[in-house]
């Protein structure tokens, strides 16, 4: 609760700087992941490692959807989606599908389908982190 | 005793208790620590690593362990409330009495989604939804649109057939009764019923809306229903595996109930008919 009124007090500037932050730490990440394929680093289990899915960012339906591969604490199968800046939680299950927190329940078959649906089933609503 | 009924045939006045007793306590903000609960362990689930309350053996135990947990705050509340169920595999419309608008309300309406009737209609002012992902503070539902069919009785006995609970890797790559159950293989049954009702009910926040407690107790009746068919049958894994757990090892959140205590439903409640 105290988090979302928080948020909700954010100007849209800081919204703003948040989503820069946020697209800075994707770029990041998905660096750090080009140098690991480089020195052929094996990454710990559960992550998505060599055979995961390539990086995405498009427009779709009106919302900015990004995926990337990520190594930090918390991305479930190693890939960070976002939605307009904010981050889609997002797992991926032992057959190589994907479920996301706002579609968990049903399957898809890449963080980008995933992130597809979830901006369907958002009809235009902002994500809120919950954790 | 609690004895969990069909809610086909709830009286009039057991669906008023049931609904008073579940706006009360959200009212009080027990209602939302069960959200809360739920979508932490929903997103902390994973196949490869720590697995709990989902895609893994204990999803039965660790569920009817939640459902119990519910029940007896609904009870505190009003002692003569029981948590009913919903067989699926029969009232299976948008017509069924169980979305009436003196139960559980409808399906969303088409602009956003908002169930606007019934006691869960935001309008109402009794059923403000805060703990979610997305900021919209009311009720969804789309009933029928993320799946056409729920899963029908034939699709449930081909499950119930399955002899053997869970196999490894434990998780939702297994073979075996659980996972198929839960639905993450093979003809689907639980996830799918959360599919097709949709809204929030198709998210990790799903136990805001009221429905999730009436399909769980049928998913767990079904469980009962294996092990009568299956007398020897039993939990697995047995012994201690990594990740996962196993019979006699305690459960999150609790920390004081194994699977093995969770094994024989009547030491809490029963049901109305056995088959």
């Amino acid at each position: 609760m105290s988090r979302i009124t928080r948020r909700h007090a954010l100007g849209a500037a800081a919204a703003t700087a948040l989503t820069s932050l946020a697209l800075a730490g994707l770029a990041r990440t998905a660096g750090a992941t080009s140098a690991r394929r480089a020195t052929g680093h094996q990454p710990p289990e559960g992550h998505a490692g060599h055979d995961g899915p390539q990086p995405f960012s498009e427009t779709f339906q009106g919302r900015r959807i990004e995926g990337a591969p990520s190594h930090a604490d918390g991305h479930h199968g190693g890939y960070a989606v976002r939605i307009d800046g904010e981050e889609l939680h997002v797992m991926r299950n032992a057959d190589s599908t994907w479920v996301s927190v706002i579609n968990h329940y049903e399957t898809f078959t890449t963080p980008r389908a995933v992130a597809r649906a979830a901006v369907i089933e958002l009809q235009g609503a902002r994500l809120v982190p919950l954790a | 005793m609690t004895v969990r009924k069909n809610q086909a045939s709830l009286t009039a006045a057991e669906k008023r208790a049931f609904v008073d007793a579940v706006l009360e306590l959200k009212r009080t903000g027990r209602y939302d620590s069960f959200v809360t609960t739920h979508n932490a362990f929903i997103m902390s689930d994973t196949d490869n690593g720590d697995r709990v309350g989902h895609r893994s053996p204990s999803f039965l135990p660790w569920h009817r362990r939640f459902l119990i947990q519910f029940e007896q705050a609904l009870q505190e509340i009003d002692p003569a409330v029981a948590l009913p169920y919903w067989d699926w595999t029969v009232d299976r419309t948008v017509a069924s009495s169980l979305w009436a608008p003196d139960f559980l309300g409808g399906t969303g309406r088409a602009r956003d989604g908002q169930v606007a009737e019934g006691p869960f209609a935001v309008s109402g002012g009794r059923w403000p939804v805060t703990v979610t992902v997305d900021g919209r503070g009311f009720l969804r539902r789309a009933l029928g649109s993320g799946v056409a069919q729920l899963p029908t009785r034939a699709e449930v006995e081909s499950v119930l057939a399955m002899p053997t609970y869970d196999t490894a890797p434990w998780n939702s790559a297994s073979d075996g009764f659980r996972n198929h159950l839960e639905g993450w293989r093979g003809v689907n049954l639980h996830n799918r019923v959360h599919v097709w009702v949709g809204g929030q009910m198709a998210t990790g926040a799903s136990p805001n809306d009221p429905v999730f407690w009436l399909h769980h107790a049928f998913i767990d009746r079904l469980w009962a229903q294996w092990q009568a068919r299956h007398p020897r049958s039993t939990y697995l894994p047995a012994a201690r595996t990594r990740n996962v757990v196993g019979l006699d090892d305690v459960m999150r959140p609790w920390n004081d109930v194994t699977p093995a205590d969770m094994l024989d439903h009547t030491r809490h409640y029963t049901y109305d008919t056995t088959a």
